[in-house]
């Protein structure tokens, strides 16, 4: 029993964090917090689910594809919904330029694809049982995500400009760095991260089109209590998410499971506003 | 113009085309109360629950509209509280638990509820940033549906409850249909009472400008907790009427979409109005209807509006039904204050005493801001503070005002040490303030701008302001008198009709003060009002700070123009790196060698 929790906790946990780092890769590069953050995942999913069991392709083509797809979604909703509204970030008008991408998408989703969950098809052809396939697959993703992004910022040099857009948006583009090209190169980046978190985790989650506000929802509480734009807050808050969820989910029930997730979200965001790792900002006038 | 007799600028020639603007604005109001009284005589069955159903919505989004629309907090999961009413107002008369009550007696305790609840889910926006709170609304929307299914006992899960009935004359389709356009009339009319209220004011300067509606007194918990519980209460008085207007209830009913339609109907409208979000709710309801093949596409359909709405109008259909507005206004305008208004509007004056600052030290990092200032500013005065960028002339007045608090030190008025941050409190010691960069609210009036500025000075609470009693009414013509006055005296009442963002620079900083001479201040601080200001306009300000200091009021003026400073000041502190560089009569700092070199040059 335990054993079930702690497996399937870590591996929802992971789907989390993959869904947070999302969010702090398009937020570092534009300080724009994007509702298309769990749509990413809702599509990896579907998309994976479209092409593998639907259209016969190859796993491994699949896959890719998927990817892709999720690419190209992050620079569509670069072009379209944060770039325009980029001006005023002070009247957080993509807030709803990003809510409304992603309820286009959700909806198509339900639309065309369908509106109830669809199976995921395997991924690897081994038998079933113990510390299955579903379970390490997200695993597995999500440290090849912070590995990968780990060597990207610190080894590379896109990686650093990646950094120094975050840091100074400013000041980067006083020293000449392609900071739109740069932009529209981590939302692609965070689309392939979103896609393959709700790629690895699709047999857990299904291919189902309310995967998009879940995600958007649960990936944000890592995101939120590890502190914006902090990766590895992001990666802890969510395991502590999945784990805490499957427990009350024991506990308690699944739709009061639930519950208990927002009340603690909101007692732990309330009384630490900048999250658990963030520091306080001074204001300015 | 100058020899204008001042007696005109009294309520009697302000009001008269203010009166006839409110009866046209009042009319598209009077259109759809008839259009909506004799609806059954055109309407058919169906069409008449159409109209139900968007005078149920517009119960909702009204109260939603001050949340959204006029406190600018995106609140997305408001079906959250249609939820909560529909439920209790059907759970109590089907009487599942309790002995079944009457459905006005329910209606009355899902208001009681959900304004409780408003107030729960509201709150948060005090403490988190825009996106955090639209998430915490959309996860309340979540759970509230989940536990209606999970709670077997008294929900009915999905099984559901059977909706209230309302006794007679309301149970006939029509009879329900005049009860909800009833409620929806008279939340329309408290809504605009409060939109032209000096709270409806002071939730758009918290929206536009809220460090400057921090430093007119307007206390945002207090004003939010007030808007949440009204805004709860008739969310769930909605739900109540949609659950008899559904007749049946099921989870399934309350999705998200009904909330993201709540709140696009209000950003269709445009912020900070009544009529357009009323003409979005309408139009959304009604939308599917003429388009039955694409109701699955609906909400993709609200999406899309959503998306074209923020970025090609983001004004919402109030600015485009705003055609006083587009009027050009007259080139060539030129800033007339009148200085000798003054007396009428300060009244009698009264002695604040000194405030005083006494080794105030505040560092930032390694950076010592301000580093052991001594500073004294007496009424009656006007106060120089000058010094090279980065020496701590914005900070202490940002210390005096209470944004920042000081490390060590303290700032006292008449010997009593103010308390620390609590900048909301400034106003209430009538100390005003001005800002480097005008703070306005660029989609209200330039008259309700300068009102922000009064708001401490009206006594009438919010629910006599959503009544309209007599003392909100006194409130509203004390206010309009004071500010009309006081865009007199710094020259701007022509201006008194037109949207702020229409302004040019130097009538913004102009506005600023008016805004600030509401107060009839004590002190009045002001940061570089001058700067942007044409050599003539300088001038008059200069007469017109002058004038203030004789009134009584104690200015401290931080200011790069040298001429000005040495002009009206009758003290000047010289400020480098957060220290006294030096203190003294303007003669005197003139021929100070270390100032002349270090900042005066020559």
């Amino acid at each position: 029993m335990i054993e079930s929790i702690v497996s399937y906790g870590l591996a929802v946990g992971c789907i989390y964090a993959l869904i947070g780092i999302t969010y702090n890769v398009m937020f570092s590069a534009s300080r724009v917090f994007s509702f298309t953050s769990g749509t990413l995942g809702m599509l990896g999913g579907v998309l994976g689910s479209l092409f593998i069991a639907r259209m016969g392709m190859p796993v491994a083509a699949g896959f890719l594809l998927a990817l892709a797809a999720g690419a190209l979604f992050g620079i569509v909703t670069e072009i379209v919904a944060v770039r325009p509204v980029l001006k005023n970030l002070e009247q957080h008008l993509y807030v709803l330029s990003t809510l409304a991408l992603a309820l286009m998408i959700q909806q198509l989703t339900a639309i065309e694809w369908s509106t109830e969950p669809q199976p995921f098809p395997r991924l690897l052809n081994v038998a079933r049982g113990g510390f299955d396939q579903q379970f390490w697959l997200p695993m597995l993703a999500c440290i090849v995500v912070v590995v990968g992004l780990e060597l990207l910022y610190r080894h590379t040099l896109v990686g650093r400009a990646f950094l120094a857009i975050a840091e100074d948006n400013y000041a980067a583009r006083a020293l000449g760095l392609p900071e739109r090209r740069l932009r529209m190169a981590s939302y692609a980046l965070a689309g392939v991260i979103g896609a393959l978190a709700g790629f690895a985790g699709g047999e857990m989650l299904l291919a189902f089109f309310a995967n998009a506000p879940m995600l958007t929802f649960y990936g944000f509480v890592p995101v939120a209590l590890g502190g914006m734009g902090n990766n590895r807050g992001a990666v802890i808050a969510g395991l502590l998410l999945g784990l805490f969820e499957q427990v009350a989910n024991f506990l308690v029930g699944g739709i009061f499971a639930s519950v208990a997730v927002f009340t603690v979200f909101i007692i732990v965001l309330l009384a630490r506003p900048e999250g658990l790792a963030g520091a306080a900002v001074q204001r300015r006038v | 113009m100058m020899d204008k007799p001042a007696e005109q600028l009294r309520p009697g020639s302000a009001a008269a085309p203010g009166s006839a603007s409110a009866l046209g604005a009042a009319l598209p109001f009077l259109a759809l109360l008839l259009v909506g009284i004799s609806f059954p005589l055109f309407g058919g069955g169906y069409w008449g629950l159409i109209a139900t159903r968007a005078c149920v919505y517009w119960v909702l989004v009204s109260g939603l509209n001050l949340v959204v629309g006029f406190a600018g907090q995106i609140a997305i999961g408001w079906v959250a509280l249609l939820t909560l009413g529909a439920y209790t107002t059907s759970v109590l008369t089907a009487g599942t638990v309790t002995p079944p009550l009457p459905p006005y007696l329910a209606l009355l305790i899902a208001a009681v509820v959900g304004a409780i609840f408003g107030l729960i889910i509201g709150l948060p926006a005090l403490r988190l940033r825009t996106f955090y709170f639209a998430i915490t609304t959309l996860g309340f929307a979540t759970i509230v549906t989940q536990v209606a299914l999970a709670w077997q006992s008294v929900t009915g899960g999905g099984v559901g409850v059977p909706g209230p009935i309302l006794p007679e004359p309301f149970s006939s389709q029509w009879g329900f249909y005049y009860f909800c356009f009833g409620l929806a009339a008279i939340c329309t009319w408290m809504t605009a009472n409060v939109a032209a209220s000096r709270f409806g004011r002071a939730l758009t300067a918290i929206r536009d400008a809220e460090v400057a509606a921090e430093a007119s007194g307007i206390s945002k918990p207090a004003l939010l907790t007030a808007v949440f519980l009204f805004s709860g209460a008739v969310a769930a008085v909605a739900g109540g009427l949609f659950a008899a207007l559904q007749s049946y209830i099921t989870p399934d009913a309350f999705t998200l979409d009904l909330s993201i339609l709540f709140f696009i109907a209000i950003l269709i409208g445009g912020h900070g109005s009544i009529l357009g979000p009323l003409l979005g709710t309408i139009l959304l309801t009604v939308l599917p209807e003429f388009a039955a093949p694409l109701v699955a596409w609906s909400t993709f359909l609200y999406a899309v509006l959503l998306l074209v709405i923020v970025l090609v109008i983001p004004g919402g259909i109030a600015e485009i039904l705003d055609f006083r507005n587009r009027r050009p206004l007259e080139s060539g305008r030129a800033i007339v204050p009148r200085p000798d208004l003054l007396p009428r509007l300060f009244g009698a004056p009264s002695d604040p005493g000194v405030l005083r600052l006494e080794q105030v030290a505040l560092s930032f990092g390694g950076v010592h801001a301000i580093d052991g200032l001594d500073l004294e500013i007496h009424p009656a005065q006007v106060h120089g503070l000058i010094g090279p960028n980065g020496s701590g002339k914005t900070t202490t007045l940002n210390v005096i005002s209470g944004y920042y608090a000081q490390q060590s030190g303290a700032v006292r008025l008449n010997d009593i040490a103010l308390p620390v941050l609590a900048c909301q409190r400034r106003a209430h010691m009538r100390i005003a303030r001005t800002f480097q960069t005008p703070r306005l609210v660029g989609a209200a009036s330039v008259l309700e701008n300068v009102m922000i500025g009064g708001t401490v000075d009206g006594e009438g609470t919010f629910v006599e302001s959503l009544l309209s009693l007599p003392r909100h009414r006194r409130d509203e013509v004390m206010l309009r008198d004071t500010a009309m006055l006081a865009l007199a005296v710094v020259g701007l009442e022509r201006l008194a009709p037109v949207r702020a963002d229409r302004l040019q620079h130097s009538e913004l900083r102009f506005t600023e003060i008016a805004r600030a001479l509401m107060l009839r201040p004590a002190f009045l601080l002001l940061d570089e009002p001058a700067a942007g200001l044409s050599a003539e306009e300088i001038v008059r300000l200069g007469a017109l700070l002058k004038a203030i200091a004789r009134g009584g009021t104690g200015v401290l003026l931080v200011e790069h123009h040298a001429d000005l400073i040495f002009d009206i000041c009758h003290h000047i502190t010289v400020l480098n790196l957060g220290r006294m560089l030096a203190a003294g009569t303007p003669a005197e700092i003139r021929s100070h060698r270390e100032v002349v070199s270090a900042y005066l040059g020559g």
